[in-house]
């Protein structure tokens, strides 16, 4: 993979002669070995008997055994507006959250850049939210804090004109999203922040006395400083908010209807409702399909992100 | 005050100008991060009220609290905290047992495709994990692991290992080479230098590993959810036992999320520096 070859060397590349033996070389695999043998076995075996059920037609409730249909399974994923209702769902939400989130993590983190008395204590209450168990905070927010009746949201909206709002029915998907929002948000803040911390200061005093505006610095030094973080912020956040299940599951149980059905709430209730093990595994070879062309484009941007880091 | 004023040579206007944006900056930032922190507050406070305080409108902020709600989840959450500190603790020290040997593998003596060792590891994380869940149950009701904690652990091992292998191999990359190559001088062979050079230096950096992997283990729902019923159920299962299908639950149900997750909010607050570090798989220093 050309993509590799990014990646910065370690700087303790020891340098063996070619003619370095076998011994060697074994020496140095066999520690991997066993860590490299189990994520095979236990990742990538699942996925191969995902691919082999995706051909079968097989009910989980029915004793009959499995048998094989070829392509039908495909078929009814394709043809399926359940499915792509729930691919729709799920790149919207993953990608409202990871935006917003990084806007306001930027903002926090230029917040907490600055010094002021208790920066540290308003650093640790804004990165609590990511800390909490997400079933817990799915719930939180389901009850005590969402509920029409007695919710803390809708008693401190109640100035602006909000009155006993049902937000989990009339609202379905953007609470979802601002949960996941909530619990993002500190992660993109750390990130950015190690960013900010790290930027030379020099370059920020200079332009200071060169009489440059605060949004010009920002503009021209501060974000393009920020990027690699950014885009790490970025990479990360939808690698773990694309599989987001416990905020749906426990705030809309993925409705009304299917409004905030999103893939892996979708791939659940197949297996776990239709018992549909064969046209769960086709939805999930198609679903890793279209991980796999995104992460190849995600793997590219991890390179560069640490080959910056590790020249750096 | 005044020899403050003279190193500065800040005219005083202009002083006070700045004093002003840092006070009103400072504000801006104290409201923003209670605004952020209002609903673990809540969560907390909520779980101090007796059942019939929480449900009201407009919402109660004086109530005499209690430990009603307390006492009645420690009565219920036996076997499922039980099974989450075994899978937390099990899946993360075989993670470390795995991950630390091939993170020297892929660094100090690295193989010769360690590039595309360290890219395997991490595109295992890419792979959704929902995508395989009906076959993995066929798979571990045929291995007879269905419901058995011995299945989160062998998960959520693999789940953590990636993640651990890229942050262990960032901290090993900054053991000093004089270090490693007094070791071999002195005839240390690699058994030895991994015990008595690298793994003195790395030590702080593998605590904040197991943090991190404490954090995801601990927290995890979906694959407890889908592959555990009772023998296996953990925590966050616990959490969902605990909103009935009717009655009055919220100041419970709270209880029961502030006990769940305040391990996890504590070893956070404490490991905050680390934090970073880890959630960057080692990429942000």
């Amino acid at each position: 993979m050309t993509v590799l070859e990014d990646l910065a060397p370690p700087p303790k590349v020891d340098v063996e002669p070619r003619s370095a033996s076998r011994r060697e070389a074994w020496q140095r695999r066999l520690p991997l070995l066993p860590a490299l043998i189990y994520t095979i076995v236990v990742t990538q075996i699942p996925f191969l008997v995902t691919l082999w059920y995706s051909f079968q037609n097989y009910f989980f409730d029915v004793p009959a055994p499995a048998r094989w249909t070829g392509l039908s399974n495909y078929k009814t994923v394709f043809t399926n507006a359940a499915f792509r209702g729930a691919l729709v769902r799920s790149v919207v939400m993953t990608t409202t959250a990871v935006i917003v989130a990084m806007i306001l993590g930027v903002a926090f983190a230029l917040l907490l850049d600055r010094k002021f008395l208790g920066r540290s204590v308003v650093r640790t209450l804004i990165i609590t939210p990511f800390l909490v168990m997400p079933a817990a905070a799915a719930l939180i927010w389901a009850g005590p804090m969402l509920d029409p009746n007695f919710g803390l949201l809708n008693y401190l909206l109640q100035p602006f004109g909000v009155h006993h709002v049902a937000w989990l029915s009339t609202h379905a998907l953007g609470s979802v999203i601002v949960v996941m929002i909530w619990q993002w948000t500190p992660f993109m803040t750390l990130i950015v922040l190690a960013g900010l911390q790290s930027q030379p200061t020099d370059a920020l005093e200079a332009a200071k006395v060169d009489g440059a505006g605060a949004l010009a610095t920002f503009r021209e030094l501060t974000l393009p400083h920020l990027r690699p973080y950014i885009e790490l912020g970025i990479l990360l956040g939808s690698i773990y908010l694309v599989n987001v299940f416990d905020a749906v599951r426990l705030m809309t149980n993925g409705g009304p209807g299917t409004d905030t059905t999103n893939l892996p709430f979708y791939l659940y209730q197949q297996v776990n409702n239709a018992f549909d093990i064969g046209g769960a595994a086709a939805a999930g070879v198609v679903t890793v399909i279209l991980t796999i062309i995104v992460a190849t484009f995600a793997l590219r941007m991890f390179a560069r992100v640490f080959q910056f880091e590790e020249s750096s | 005050m005044s020899a403050v004023a003279a190193r500065t040579r800040m005219p005083g206007p202009q002083r006070f100008r700045a004093m002003a944006n840092t006070v009103g900056w400072g504000i801006v930032a104290w409201v923003v991060g209670i605004a952020f922190f209002l609903p673990v507050l809540w969560m907390v406070i909520t779980a101090f009220k007796p059942e019939s305080a929480a449900e009201t409108w407009p919402p109660k902020f004086t109530f005499s609290p209690t430990l009603a709600q307390f006492r009645l989840v420690f009565s219920g959450w036996g076997p499922y905290v039980i099974h989450s500190l075994i899978a937390t603790t099990v899946s993360t020290l075989l993670v470390l047992l795995l991950g630390i040997p091939a993170a020297y593998a892929l660094s100090v003596h690295p193989v010769k495709h360690w590039r595309d060792g360290l890219f395997f590891f991490i595109s295992t994380k890419m792979l959704p994990i929902v995508a395989v869940i009906g076959p993995l149950y066929v798979i571990a009701l045929h291995i007879h692991l269905l419901d058995s904690i011995w299945l989160l652990i062998l998960l959520y091992t693999a789940m953590n290992l990636p993640l651990a292998i890229w942050m262990v191999r960032s901290f090993m990359l900054e053991v000093p080479n004089e270090m490693l190559e007094a070791a071999r001088l002195d005839g240390a062979g690699r058994i030895r230098e991994m015990t008595e050079v690298i793994m003195p230096v790395i030590s702080p950096g593998l605590v904040s590993t197991a943090l991190i992997c404490v954090i995801f283990a601990w927290n995890e729902l979906f694959l407890a959810l889908n592959l555990s019923v009772t023998n296996a159920a953990t925590l966050p299962m616990f959490l969902i036992s605990s909103v009935p299908q009717e009655g009055l639950y919220i100041a419970h149900l709270s209880a029961a999320a502030t006990v769940a997750s305040v391990p996890v909010i504590l070893v956070g607050w404490i490991a905050q520096r680390s934090l970073v570090r880890g959630l960057s798989m080692g990429a942000i220093k």
